[in-house]
């Protein structure tokens, strides 16, 4: 199976810490992926109208680019990537008139799209393909008594016709963690929104979700939280300064991206992690546990 | 609240429009209230997830068009995983704020976005946020 690779917008700018250390690991662990060439912005969320089939044209779009580049699958760590390609995918596969409609509004680009392209998220294709014994010998620095709070967001999990793991209750990314070594910390906040796009207009909202979500991770001795997701990212770290100001005796915890940590187990460089891009600095607890 | 029930609103065209434009039969709901009692926005909402469900369901149009709850919707999802009827509720919430952005009304206006803003926030959040509150 060839698989391409889909960066979307914000790993390319804000969260080039998630793609290097993502890329990073694949290339260790001989999954190495190919960027497809002329992607474009998939639109971040899925149109929920029913009458709406404009905004399926851009993630339908990227999946034909995927096909020119022959391809099976394209595979894309961002959550928001990651649902709106597949929702657009499932869509278009099962409505034949939709899919019918677009290929004629997108002729231009000389191949229709038949509903042949897999779309992946790392995180499957580490505990489906690759599976978690195989990632765990192949791991060089254990992240040893390092406590992760797993943070899922909403749309990796949900609607559950698309999810990558239980809608209620996933594991995936606590199995991950023990696989590399890690000590996962379960919450009740796992799956809670962050707030999402409210962030640009009402940050005080992000503000009183990252107070709730992080405070629970925190409550349950969690050291740093894990996200897949740059808009989460941005929500649980870069809020964590709105947070602060408005919540006394909010603590801040570093908000890292599993690949980083899935990068520091498996030996990757220090810069390929970008711990630049962080709000709260992540470096002190990695130092202190000894793995950077 | 005081609200006015009646047939004629009922058999308004506004529900069939919702129906239509959230793809949902919104007589399903039976009014559990397990949709509110996920929601994470709640606390910003004037009309719960259910309450919203229920003035479609009655055709109260005009006090469905004054709140502010569907703007604070961040599409998450959880109503819809925990309706026992599956009923998608988020689609509902899509569908009334399709309706309002339809008369071109947007809720963030691009052009009075500060550079502060433009720069601090990432793409995924400025985009997402255009699409959910622009026509």
């Amino acid at each position: 199976m060839k698989i391409s690779y889909y960066p979307g917008c914000t790993l390319k700018t804000k969260a080039k810490n998630f793609e290097e250390s993502t890329l990073c690991a694949l290339k260790t662990l001989g999954l190495e992926v190919e960027e497809i060439d002329r992607w474009n912005c998939c639109g971040t969320v899925f149109s929920l109208a029913a009458d709406d089939i404009i905004h399926h044209v851009a993630p339908i779009r990227n999946l034909i680019r995927t096909r020119e580049a022959h391809s099976d699958a394209v595979l894309t760590p961002c959550a928001m990537c990651y649902n709106t390609l597949k929702r657009a995918n499932e869509k278009v596969k099962n409505d034949p008139e939709t899919l019918k409609t677009i290929n004629t509004f997108i002729d231009a680009e000389g191949i229709a799209y038949h509903g042949d392209v897999r779309v992946f998220h790392p995180l499957e294709l580490l505990r489906d393909e690759l599976t978690f014994e195989k990632l765990a010998a192949k791991v060089v620095k254990p992240l040893t008594s390092l406590k992760v709070a797993n943070y899922y967001g909403c749309l990796l999990v949900r609607p559950k016709e698309i999810g990558l793991d239980d809608v209620e209750n996933p594991r995936v990314m606590e199995n991950l963690d023990r696989a590399l070594g890690a000590v996962p910390v379960d919450f009740p906040h796992k799956t809670e929104c962050c707030g999402s796009y409210e962030t640009v207009d009402h940050p005080e909202i992000v503000a009183e979700r990252t107070m709730t979500i992080l405070s629970s991770a925190r409550d349950r001795g969690a050291e740093v939280v894990a996200v897949s997701c740059p808009l989460c990212a941005f929500n649980l770290d870069d809020r964590q300064k709105q947070t602060a100001q408005l919540y006394s005796g909010f603590k801040t915890i570093p908000v890292l991206y599993f690949s980083q940590l899935l990068a520091i187990a498996l030996g990757c460089p220090e810069e390929s992690l970008r711990l630049d891009l962080h709000y709260v600095d992540p470096k002190p607890v990695l130092k202190a546990k000894g793995f950077i | 609240m005081r609200v006015t029930l009646s047939s004629r609103k009922v058999q308004d065209e506004f529900v069939k429009k919702i129906e239509e434009l959230s793809g949902q039969k919104i007589l399903a709901c039976y009014q559990c209230g397990k949709c509110s009692a996920g929601c994470p926005a709640v606390s910003e909402m004037d009309l719960l997830p259910n309450q919203v469900i229920r003035f479609v369901q009655l055709g109260l149009k005009e006090e469905l068009l004054e709140s502010q709850s569907y703007w604070v919707c961040a599409s998450c999802l959880t109503c819809n995983a925990r309706c026992p009827k599956g009923i998608k509720i988020a689609e509902v919430m899509e569908a009334i704020r399709q309706i309002l952005l339809r008369r071109k009304k947007e809720r963030v206006v691009v052009s009075r976005l500060t550079d502060r803003e433009r720069e601090d926030v990432p793409p995924i959040a400025l985009i997402s946020s255009f699409r959910k509150y622009t026509s």
